[in-house]
């Protein structure tokens, strides 16, 4: 029988949920890396042991940790205790934790500042890794998005990253400003039908994609709407939450908007607004059913002031007809009392036949529904913040 | 040997317990002290010091012989009883956040 494993990031550690595929009874291991904010944890969708973790903290700064047995046992990947740290001709042998953005002549337009609060230019400041993509064909590759906003990948297992820097020096990232978490890339997707496209998304600046494997970028707002943006042509400044795609159907993303559910058919190139009778239409995570790819997943946050759920009711909601009419799944989920908030990375789906769908909240706990969120069960109610949830089905 | 006295966090991803003891060859400066430390424990590399400006990561601390060293140059000379092993040098994280 198959088995699924979710990875939990937390404030305080990463947790690893393991159930058979019945996904009634779970074993919770954890914490790793007690103690420290875990963003996110993601494995290889071709070596499933093989799993990559950022940890980071506001004293010590950024870790990225390797896991070659499904996170039984972990490692920073590059030199050993011991080993020397540079090569004959001084060069470092292995830093994972060392991103340092491309301000080199020879590969781009060097890009030093972006927009501060109060309008000035503000240097770019690297601050932690949000989100790890691992490639869909080679275990050693992995794109991460960073805090100040920018794409970076390492091609031998973590032990060096260098930067695409043609993201952040294609031209409007002088305009890119923070959003009220950071100014944050969260949001990596790879296209499985074409190994030279892939999307991003930053807070606050938009949608972006590459369709050259990451030399060149263009954003991709045409038809976000935004209140406090009153060029309706503006092509950033947007406040992208999450972007989400099917694998059989990778030109049409849908994205939560800080307000608005949107959708495009043509890989970005336009959106349409697709929240339909939501009772509200600000939410972080979105993300969409493995087998069905016009079923999306929602759950509607109270307003961009308030961060908990209408009503005091956790409500996912869920569209079979790809956005517009959306309906409240509550079984087994709290309708009375509940103010928790589910971050931008906490929502993820397996890949089992009933598809299952999980999230996880600013309460610590972790639900799980096995039927493709008819009913909800927490796996884990105490678990410190969730920050990220991602979820493996292991034969 | 110099003896570095680590915190709970940096002794987990060094995978060390209790203080450390360098060699350190030439003047005992903070430069110095971590230097050899990273070399020994590349694990710790960006987490003390800044990968590429080198400066003191803004919530960590230098403390020797009951005194703050944080804002001492890096090079300069730490205290006799350190570079003789008599007092530890120890790194701390900065009580903050609440």
């Amino acid at each position: 029988m198959s088995t699924v494993r979710v990875l939990v990031g937390t404030r305080k550690g990463a947790f690893i949920l393991t159930s058979d595929g019945k996904r009634e009874r779970w074993d919770v291991d954890g914490p790793h890396f007690g103690g420290w904010e875990i963003y996110h944890v993601k494995g290889s969708p071709v070596d499933p042991n093989r799993l990559y973790a950022s940890q980071s903290s506001g004293w010590f700064g950024q870790i990225i940790q390797r896991s070659n047995d499904g996170g039984k046992t972990w490692e920073q990947p590059g030199t050993k205790p011991g080993e020397p740290t540079t090569n004959p001709d001084g060069t470092p042998i292995g830093q994972s934790n060392k991103f340092v953005y491309d301000t080199s002549s020879g590969s781009g337009k060097p890009l030093t500042t972006h927009q501060w609060y109060d309008g000035t230019q503000h240097p770019w400041e690297f601050k932690r890794v949000w989100h790890l993509e691992p490639s869909l064909n080679d275990p050693d590759t992995v794109y991460a998005g960073v805090e100040d906003a920018a794409l970076f990948r390492t091609t031998d297992g973590g032990q060096n990253w260098q930067e695409l820097s043609g993201l952040r020096g294609h031209g409007s990232g002088a305009q890119w400003a923070p959003g009220a978490g950071g100014m944050c890339l969260h949001t990596i997707l790879l296209d499985p039908s074409n190994p030279e496209r892939m999307f991003i998304a930053i807070s606050a600046a938009g949608a972006f994609r590459t369709d050259d494997g990451g030399n060149t970028w263009r954003p991709i707002n045409r038809g976000l709407k935004s209140q406090y943006i009153p060029d309706s042509n503006a092509e950033i400044g947007f406040c992208v939450h999450r972007l989400a795609m099917h694998r059989a159907r990778p030109n049409v993303l849908f994205m939560q908007l800080h307000w608005n559910v949107m959708r495009s058919d043509n890989s970005g190139d336009s959106w349409h607004k697709v929240s339909g009778n939501l009772p509200t239409d600000f939410g972080f995570p979105i993300d969409v059913h493995a087998h069905e790819p016009n079923t999306v997943y929602v759950v509607p946050i109270k307003s961009d002031s308030l961060h908990y759920p209408p009503d005091g009711k956790l409500r996912v909601y869920r569209s079979r007809t790809g956005g517009d009419e959306w309906e409240a799944l509550t079984n087994g989920l709290p309708q009375r009392d509940c103010y928790v908030n589910v971050l931008r990375d906490a929502m993820a789906v397996d890949t089992l036949d009933s598809c299952g769908i999980y999230f996880g909240t600013s309460g610590g706990q972790v639900y799980a529904s096995a039927d493709a969120g008819d009913h909800w069960a927490p796996i884990v109610r105490d678990l410190p913040p969730v920050v990220s949830v991602e979820v493996q089905t292991l034969p | 040997m110099i003896r570095v006295v680590l915190p709970f966090h940096l002794r987990t991803l060094a995978r060390v317990d209790g203080e450390v003891e360098l060699e350190v060859n030439g003047p005992v400066t903070q430069r110095s002290v971590l230097d050899a430390l990273e070399a020994r424990y590349p694990m710790l590399c960006g987490t003390i010091r800044d990968h590429v400006t080198q400066q003191r990561r803004a919530f960590v601390r230098f403390f020797a012989c009951e005194e703050d060293l944080s804002h001492e140059s890096p090079d300069a000379p730490l205290p006799e009883a350190v570079a003789s092993g008599a007092e530890p040098f120890l790194v701390i994280g900065a009580i903050a956040g609440g």
